[in-house]
């Protein structure tokens, strides 16, 4: 267990409010680079952050440097719908979310960080009989792996989500749903957060505002890693850097079978409780569901052409809010209040790219495009165990590089290698 | 919205067009069919530019044809379009 100090708790606070206006500990040491790290970390994400903590708790790796070009949680860790769900068909994808979401079940408390984690449950919509017969299929593997499926017809599923328009005379007509009841919500900066500071309270340096600009290699390794605070020589060297994957690669030497998109989110004006489901449409994409606080979180698919304009375009907001609108006829009464976008790495066959790379020192995690938030724990865990053993675990083994040559693919969403289309 | 100077119908919107991906990398000869190194590179590797990045529209709601656009991928600035058989950029 992590030594926190002080840690979390009502006791604590109920202390510090006896005793005046007490300031806590910084969550995380600010430290100034060492010259050279047995593993540092590029992107301090979520991932990047996860992988920092688990090489300290289980590897006893901890001479370690996350470094991060802005602030903690600034990417797509604090930019994403904070959707967790295990629902995959394909066994690769399956299997290393199920992991994350037994993980997510614990995680406030391992790490003493209140993460919100909701298992509020997740409806995904089926819009015709052909699309419900894939969605029983898709159950019927999930149950036989041991996760949780149900497949609700018209009338179960309106009993679940009473709000939904499931008029029969709709512009795309619901047919039905597959509901992950564990499927819900975690609080996406929090996650960023905890596993910071349980990696400081180990000795991970943590340091932020720090772009990587180049690296550089003796033969086939990495020697050095060049930031704005100076070199910073590595044994080993982890590329975690979502949407800006491609831009690390080139730095090292070799291109990636990715692209980056941005995918825009967006959230109304706060309102009392009024849905307490996260609720998927699949005529296009929209994903809905609502904040503690009240907003209605609402996201839809890419942009649809590749782009690092972390702003995003208004067609696309329109559409997404027409999808939503449709499910949920409440919502045209909504203003928006906030909208930003995030820039996501896609992979030619829409799935992550983890383990090694064309440089025999740098561990790759990448291509995790608009869907790797709900990954991050076993993410971390799977990487921090290849790392230590020098051969990739099992969970992350058929999500390696050389798949697109020996045609291995993962293609969840059977798309082909089109990123934008994924 | 990006506006796209369709050689043949003007500037437009980009709700009449539909993208079609990276354009910069040719297509290896068929003649050798199975150079794998080289339909690797073209089906999967990306260069994933951030700034201008050349890549296909195909105009659906104008003249129905596939265009070469060169866009920046930070602006969404275009730089120039032309009709995607003419296989030469057109002079700056
Ligand atoms: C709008 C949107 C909605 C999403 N919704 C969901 C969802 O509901 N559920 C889900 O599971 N997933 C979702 N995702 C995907 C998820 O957010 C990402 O897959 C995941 O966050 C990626 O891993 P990360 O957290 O480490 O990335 P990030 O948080 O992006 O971390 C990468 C870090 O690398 C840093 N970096 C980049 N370049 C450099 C450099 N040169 N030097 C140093 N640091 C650098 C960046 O600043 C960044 O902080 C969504 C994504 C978006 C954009
Ligand atoms: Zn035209």
């Amino acid at each position: 267990m992590t030594d926190f100090k002080p840690k979390y708790s009502a006791w604590e606070l109920v202390k510090r409010a006896w005793q005046g206006d007490r300031p806590w500990a910084r969550a995380w040491a600010q430290v100034p680079p060492k010259s050279g790290y047995q593993v540092v970390i590029i992107g301090g994400g979520a991932h990047g952050l996860a992988t920092a903590y688990y090489l300290a708790r289980d590897q006893g790796i901890r001479d370690i440097a996350v470094i991060e070009k802005g602030w903690l949680g600034g990417g797509n860790t604090g930019r994403n719908t904070t959707i967790i769900r295990s629902d995959y068909f394909l066994e690769a994808s399956a299997r290393l979310k199920e992991k994350a979401l037994q993980m997510w079940e614990g995680l406030s408390r391992e790490l003493n960080f209140n993460l919100m984690v909701s298992q509020r449950g997740y409806v995904d919509l089926a819009h015709s009989d052909g699309e419900m017969e894939a969605f029983v299929l898709r159950a019927n593997a999930m149950r036989l792996r041991g996760s949780d499926a149900q497949i609700l017809d018209l009338e179960a599923l309106q009993r679940r989500v009473p709000q939904l328009n499931i008029d029969p005379m709709a512009r795309f007509p619901i047919a039905g749903a597959l509901v992950q009841e564990r499927g819900g919500t975690v609080r996406h900066d929090a996650v960023a957060w905890a596993y910071a500071r349980a990696a400081s309270a180990q000795g991970v340096h943590i340091i932020e505002h720090c772009p990587v600009t180049g690296f550089e290699k003796t033969g086939d390794r990495i020697q050095t890693v060049i930031t704005e605070k100076g070199p910073i020589d590595a044994d080993h060297v982890v590329v975690s850097v979502a949407g800006h994957s491609s831009e690390l690669a080139r730095m090292a030497g070799f291109d990636l079978p990715l692209e980056s998109i941005a995918v825009q989110a967006f959230v109304s004006e706060p309102v009392k409780p009024a849905l307490d489901v996260v609720v998927n449409f699949n005529a296009g994409l929209a994903y809905v569901s609502q904040t503690d606080k009240g907003e209605l979180v609402m996201g839809g698919g890419t942009e649809g052409y590749n782009s690092y304009a972390s702003r995003g375009s208004l067609p696309r907001i329109e559409e997404t809010a027409a999808r939503v609108i449709e499910m949920f006829p409440f919502a045209a009464k909504l203003r928006l209040m906030r909208q930003w976008g995030g820039i996501a790495d896609i992979a030619m066959d829409g799935n992550a790219i983890m383990g090694p790379s064309p440089v025999a020192n740098l561990t790759l995690n990448a291509g995790w495009g608009y869907a790797g938030f709900k990954a991050t724990p076993a993410v971390g865990w799977a990487l921090a165990h290849s790392l230590a053993k020098g051969t990739p675990h099992p969970l992350i083994a058929p999500f390696a590089l050389a798949r697109f040559q020996s045609g291995a693919l993962i293609d969840d969403g059977g798309a082909g290698p089109s990123p934008y289309l994924h | 919205m990006i506006v796209i100077p369709c050689p043949w119908c003007g500037p437009r919107d980009e709700s009449e067009f539909t993208y079609g991906g990276d354009a910069s990398r040719p297509m290896p000869s068929l003649k050798n069919g199975n150079d794998q190194a080289a339909w690797h590179g073209f089906v999967h590797q990306r260069e994933n530019p951030k700034g201008p990045h050349v890549e296909y529209w195909y105009h659906g709601g104008g003249c129905e044809r596939w265009l070469r656009v060169e866009r920046d991928t930070i602006t969404h600035q275009v730089r120039w379009a032309s009709d995607a058989a003419a296989k030469t950029e057109p002079e700056q």
